[in-house]
């Protein structure tokens, strides 16, 4: 019996050692900046650096930016695939599975081909514009986690029914859609959202490309030409990721203690 | 195919209207509702006139197109031809939110984010009434729903029983010319299914409101209706009063699905007595033979109730055979008779002192000569 259990033990101690040995690693790392001593100089330096604060600010509004558009998209198209066109969903599941499999760099050089200042849109031609491609990169980026979260959410409502009992009850469609699908499938908009901003908060090459002021261009400038602070970086983009999945795991349990707490 | 006109009888024959409330001027009306999709037709020359205040069920198997005409009647599908109205008015092409009609769900369909009574006031919050009429009317229909305590739960913290009457109480609250119920009691188990059934009518005869009602049970159907639409295969079998449907079936298909039936195939000896012999065994049908030819095979039909062990008194019809099965079902007993192809099911009342009859025992089975449905003749096939 007790041997049968040492395999997944063993199994599990060499996940943690995998995962955490890099970043303990990376953690003691940016306690050395000074030396022979301990301390949280290099992140001390990294939090006074105003360009933090500034890329920090950037990517957050853009996160923010980009779930909104990314809801607005998404929860309709997946309402109304699901209500009416069921037929599709695999060609939109397909649609949302792209940016998996072509690279960032591909698209933000499509984006720059169509998009450029002599095109007949030329969105890259001033700074907000350019931050309007951004944030619908970021969008398109963001779809296959966006969609198979609020599709998951949908399919756990009866929305045909749903629908047809709010009509009944002479509900038009902005009535169904906010008081009705929206309140239901929050949590997994909130999932969606809340992956989106991991997403958003780290991205590297389509910023660069598109020569934006985010984190990701500033963690990377940093990592270039710092020794600690890339450390002390990493353990904060870490700790803004890992803060994104746990309201994740609040707000699902917070809507269900919501209801249970009714009792 | 159709059981033969003269054996609709002269009750089956017309509407009986005594127990129609409202019974005359239309309120909706169904005219030639067809639904097609793609290849296959879903209702068919769907035609149907519901009184003001009338309990209407549509009864049939599945895929018969019962539940596709509620919706159209609803406003979830759009009728490939025909017309609907509600009390005078095309609301053909309405838009579901539109109709002022009250739906029920068979999954109940409340919605899991609102309490019971934010579920009830829905209807009426949509149609911007005010706050205090709303809280007030909430409070009635919980109260008509008898759960006046239960308005601050939500769905998931009812019972199924409970969440099909907040689902009445809802379509209610808007208080709707027409109520329609897609088999709003599939779902729940058989004792609350017979309670709330009772319940249902009740209310609706309390509210007077016009109901159309979708069922594949018959005996919902049969227990709750004014009047019965059985339907196969997207057409209207028969349209009639549950006493009408069940005694005077018009087709084989209605007989064949409402209730038990035994069916006996025999030979046309005598058409204008109405004579057939069954297994070398006379037997009389008072009714609907009057077509038929000397030497036709021919169908009849009897309900197993209606048929007792035993010479009974009278001039009725007797045929001798023996006992095959005595299956003992609780409050009846059912014995199946065999006579030599065909064989018969009759139900006995039990009772503590009832004397089973034993397998392979001979025995004489009675039934009268008004009870034997003739059914298609060889020549009507």
């Amino acid at each position: 019996m007790k041997r049968s259990r040492l395999g997944p033990w063993l199994l599990m101690l060499f996940g943690v050692l995998y995962f955490f040995v890099p970043l303990l690693g990376t953690f003691e790392f940016s306690l050395r900046y000074l030396r022979g001593v301990y301390s949280l100089e290099a992140y001390r330096i990294v939090l006074a650096d105003p360009r933090f604060g500034a890329t920090v600010t950037y990517s957050t509004a853009l996160a923010l930016a980009t779930i909104v558009v990314g809801v607005v998209l998404v929860v309709p198209t997946a309402y109304w695939i699901q209500l009416r066109l069921p037929g599709l969903r695999p060609v939109v599941e397909f649609i949302t599975l792209l940016p998996l499999v072509i690279p960032a760099i591909v698209l933000v050089f499509g984006y720059l081909r169509i998009y450029n200042s002599s095109s007949l849109l030329p969105l890259t031609g001033s700074e907000r514009t350019t931050d309007l491609l951004l944030i619908f990169s970021y969008v398109t980026l963001a779809l296959p986690y966006m969609y198979r979260a609020v599709d998951t959410g949908l399919r756990a409502i009866d929305v045909r029914s749903l629908t047809e009992a709010a009509q009944s009850l002479g509900a038009g469609w902005p009535m169904i859609l906010f008081r009705v699908i929206f309140p239901n499938v929050r949590v997994a908009v909130l999932s969606g959202a809340f992956l989106t901003f991991a997403i958003v908060i780290g991205e590297f090459t389509m910023a660069s490309l598109l020569d934006r002021p985010a984190f990701g261009p500033y963690l990377q400038l940093m990592g270039a030409n710092r020794a600690y602070e890339p450390s002390a970086l990493a353990i904060i983009s870490f700790g803004i990721t890992w803060a994104c999945m746990g309201l994740i795991q609040v707000f699902g349990r917070g809507a269900h203690g919501q209801v249970a707490g009714a009792h | 195919m159709r059981i033969s006109e003269e054996a609709r009888g002269s009750v089956g024959g017309e509407r009986v209207e005594d127990g129609r409330p409202g019974a005359g001027a239309t309120f909706l009306e169904i005219e030639n509702l067809q639904k097609k999709f793609a290849q296959t037709t879903a209702v068919e020359h769907v035609q149907l006139e519901v009184t003001r205040g009338e309990f209407v069920s549509f009864l049939g198997p599945s895929g018969c197109g019962k539940t596709t005409t509620l919706r159209i009647i609803a406003g979830f599908e759009a009728p490939s031809s025909g017309a609907i109205r509600l009390d005078g008015v095309d609301i053909t092409h309405r838009p579901p939110h539109q109709r002022h009609v009250g739906m029920v769900f068979q999954s109940y369909a409340l919605f899991p984010n609102m309490t019971v009574a934010q579920n009830v006031g829905f209807g009426l919050k949509v149609a911007k009434k005010p706050a205090a009429l709303i809280k007030q009317r909430v409070e009635e229909m919980l109260n008509l729903i008898k759960l006046p305590a239960l308005g601050n739960r939500y769905p998931h913290q009812l019972s199924g029983g409970q969440q099909q009457r907040v689902a009445l109480a809802r379509a209610l609250a808007i208080q709707p010319q027409v109520l329609l119920l897609d088999e709003p009691l599939s779902a729940l188990d058989a004792k609350i299914r017979v309670a709330l059934r009772q319940e249902i009518r009740t209310i609706q005869r309390e509210l007077g409101i016009t109901t159309i009602y979708v069922t594949h049970d018959q005996e919902e159907a049969l227990s709750l209706s004014d009047r019965i639409v059985i339907m196969s295969e997207g057409r209207v079998e028969q349209i009639g009063t549950p006493f009408e449907i069940y005694n005077f079936p018009r087709t084989s298909f209605v007989a064949s699905f409402v209730g038990t039936l035994n069916i006996l195939r025999g030979q046309v000896a005598d058409p204008a007595r109405g004579k057939i012999v069954i297994d070398g065994q006379e037997v009389i049908a008072s009714r609907g033979l009057k077509d038929a030819r000397v030497g036709e095979v021919c169908s009849v039909a009897l309900r197993p109730e209606i048929v007792s062990l035993g010479e009974a008194a009278g001039d009725g019809n007797r045929m001798q055979g023996t006992v095959e099965d005595v299956n003992f079902l609780g409050s009846i007993v059912r014995v199946r008779v065999r006579f030599k192809d065909n064989a018969i099911s009759l139900d006995l009342f039990n009772n503590p002192s009832l004397s089973l009859p034993q397998r392979g025992q001979a025995v004489t089975v009675s039934f009268p000569r008004e009870a034997v449905l003739a059914l298609e003749t060889a020549s009507s096939m």
